[in-house]
């Protein structure tokens, strides 16, 4: 890996399920609290140990979904472009996060308040190209204005299952040119734009797409996922890559998983825009 | 609300972003498709890098209101939005004769403007006029800057306003054969007898034929061609300079054009002056129908306009002789005139007049249909560089154009 990743992540203090916005929230279905916690730090520990930096949000009362920072903004070199949830149990994480964010040095932007987006959950870098997920969450619209924004193609794709609200639950990008996909999370456009942009897609099976196998964290060639994704595990070997399994069951009830409770703040390692060093020289932009 | 045109609802959608790249717009019209619309791409800027956007305007139309709401609703989850989502913005002119700064200066294209939420179609479409909206009685038309009164509410901005160009396609025209619009290296006889046909047809479905001529009608000895299709019902209305009406009168008085004998073409001693003693005397009887209604006018195009009822206008300039009498030497009044008297026009068949041929281009909406018939192509040219696009135009001399026409409609006309 090159320079240390940086990671902002949010301890699960106030995490559970309070409404339900996503087919897999059922508050009749709770965490049990000290599972989540102990999922959380074993997931920090791993990152941790794969030598990630892990910053930390403080988590606020009567926001349990602040754990999930994937969603607080899409990060853009040192621009933050904050999120405008679309549901009002989530709206009161937007000043949080931001405010975090402005102190950390970033340059915080939003959208116009009638534009919906979820930052890194529906906003991913894949080499030079931004895939961003809409219908669900944020709105083509704004993926537009995003595009406008910072300069660089952004391919929308419309999800159409509501099991997959987030373009991260059902997509991962690796490294460029290489990501882990859901088909049935898209619809026939979808799957065809993304087969003519990424040249390596690895595709999940239904059940280990349940358990979040695209919800990955990846530093370098490690990835790092919920348990129950053996197959899709054995596909990221099959091709060089280290995967690592850590329950995250307790997050799955609210729909989240690994990568939904981590927020890349240098870039995700597939987005080619990162700076890289290596032994002492620094180089923009990864090779086709 | 959705504007009503005789077959559909339609509204006009952009679409912004690497709309190609992920197959949003393929997505989006097979959207419209599927759900029983239909699409007309009206602008399509394709990124010229991988970074670059591009965008689309498309005009969606639906053979119900409520299936174009269905439509617009599916097709703006991913990203087609509609252009215009806000009323029109009226300004009060306070100042007559002119209008507010900023207004929306308008083409000659079907216009329609948002008023409460609800599309007007703008009436007397012209092109370089503003808007004025009458929004008690739901109405809107064109204006010119002349014309404005102190208090109307006139649109300012393009906020609220769309225009639905109409189409070029060379078989709407019915010049199926004519690519550009000004043809010098085209085959006359075709053009001719599509001419003719345009004019039958026009005739037969009681249409409105206005003609717009100049002298050299006269000066080519095109009289005679000219009085037929006045006889034989192919002129509704003409429209003409002083200079037109002068020397047809002069032929029927002297039998001469600018003092040449049109039979022999010989110059005749003092034919010069003819001209200004046919004005004189038309002046000294009160006007062309009186000179016709005495005798004194016995032939010619003017002749054959008092007798079969063609409405005719004869609009000044600053080097006119004379003028005759009914010659509107206000040009402001002239404009005024000829606006009301365009207004059921349908066919504009201009004939060897830059001036009168321009000035009537400026006031015909786009859906005219228009031939220019002119030995100079700039005539034409600089028709469609004024925005008068529907133009098709004919790079001829007049009397054998107006020649072959007669002979194609004689063949048609019982």
């Amino acid at each position: 890996m090159s320079e240390q990743a940086r990671i902002l992540m949010c301890s699960p203090d106030f995490y559970g399920i309070e409404y339900e916005i996503n087919p897999w929230m059922n508050t009749q279905r709770q965490t049990e609290h000290p599972v989540a916690v102990s999922q959380w730090n074993d997931l920090r520990q791993i990152l941790g140990d794969l030598g990630a930096a892990i910053e930390l949000l403080s988590p606020v009362a009567g926001l349990p979904d602040l754990v999930f920072t994937a969603n607080a903004a899409l990060i853009y070199r040192d621009r933050a472009i904050c999120s405008r949830f679309r549901h009002a149990q989530r709206q009161g994480e937007e000043q949080h996060d931001a405010a975090w964010l402005a102190a950390h040095g970033f340059t915080v932007e939003t959208l116009p308040d009638d534009h919906f987006f979820e930052g890194a959950g529906d906003a991913l870098f894949c080499g030079d190209t931004l895939f961003a997920g809409y219908r669900m969450r944020s709105q083509a619209t704004s993926h537009q204005l995003v595009a406008k924004r910072i300069g660089h193609r952004v391919i929308p794709l419309e999800l159409v299952d509501p099991y997959y609200y987030h373009l991260d639950t059902c997509f991962c990008p690796l490294r460029t040119g290489i990501a882990a996909y859901y088909p049935g999370a898209f619809d026939d456009y979808g799957r065809q734009a993304l087969g003519e942009h990424i040249p390596t897609l690895i595709e999940v099976d239904k059940d280990e797409a349940r358990s979040f196998a695209c919800n990955a964290v990846v530093l370098g060639e490690t990835v790092t996922t919920n348990t129950g994704c053996p197959f899709f595990h054995e596909q990221l070997r099959a091709i060089g890559f280290a995967p690592i399994a850590t329950p995250l069951g307790e997050f799955v009830k609210a729909g989240g998983s690994a990568k939904c409770l981590t927020l890349r703040l240098d870039g995700e390692d597939a987005a080619s825009w990162r700076v890289q060093h290596v032994d002492g020289f620094s180089y923009e932009g990864a090779t086709e | 609300m959705p504007s009503k045109t005789a077959r559909e609802f339609s509204e006009a959608v952009e679409i912004r972003g690497h709309i190609i790249d992920s197959l949003i717009l393929p997505k989006v019209l097979d959207a419209i498709t599927v759900a029983g619309g239909s699409f007309t791409i009206e602008n399509f800027v394709v990124g010229q890098t991988r970074h670059d956007p591009s965008f689309a305007r498309v005009v969606v139309a639906a053979p119900t209101a409520d299936l174009l709401a269905v439509i617009l609703a599916t097709i703006s989850d991913h990203g087609a939005s509609p252009v215009t989502s806000q009323d029109c913005q009226l300004v009060s002119a306070d100042l007559s004769g002119t209008f507010p700064e900023g207004f929306y200066s308008t083409t000659n294209q079907r216009t329609e403007v948002r008023v409460d939420g609800t599309w007007l179609e703008v009436g007397r479409q012209e092109m370089d006029c503003g808007i004025v909206v009458d929004a008690a009685r739901n109405e809107a038309h064109c204006v010119a800057m002349t014309d404005v009164d102190l208090g109307q509410q006139l649109v300012v901005g393009h906020g609220g306003v769309r225009v639905h160009p109409e189409e070029r396609s060379q078989t709407s025209h019915g010049f199926e054969f004519m690519n550009s619009a000004v043809s010098t290296e085209k085959p006359k006889g075709v053009a001719t007898a599509q001419v003719a046909k345009q004019l039958h047809d026009a005739r037969i479905a009681g249409q409105k034929i206005l003609i717009v001529g100049g002298p050299a009608i006269v000066h080519t000895g095109s009289v005679d061609h000219m009085t037929w299709l006045i006889r034989n019902g192919y002129v509704q209305r003409l429209f003409a300079g002083n200079a037109l009406a002068a020397h047809d009168i002069e032929q029927a008085m002297y039998g001469t054009s600018l003092g040449v004998h049109l039979k022999s073409g010989d110059i005749v001693e003092a034919g010069h002056e003819h001209h200004l003693r046919a004005i004189n005397r038309v002046r000294r009887l009160g006007g062309i129908r009186r000179a016709v209604e005495t005798g004194q006018l016995n032939s010619g195009i003017m002749y054959e306009c008092v007798k079969n009822d063609v409405d005719f206008l004869l609009a000044g300039s600053i080097r006119d002789d004379g003028p005759l009498p009914e010659v509107i030497a206000d040009t402001l009044e002239a404009q005024r005139r000829m606006r009301e008297r365009l207004r059921d026009i349908s066919f504009c068949l201009m004939i060897a007049t830059t001036l009168h041929s321009i000035a009537v281009g400026n006031l015909l909406p786009a859906w005219v249909r228009v031939v220019c018939v002119d030995i100079n192509p700039s005539t034409v040219i600089k028709l469609s560089d004024r925005g008068s696009f529907q133009t098709v135009g004919l790079v001829t001399d007049v009397e054998p154009f107006l020649r072959a026409l007669v002979a194609d409609l004689a063949r048609q006309t019982p």
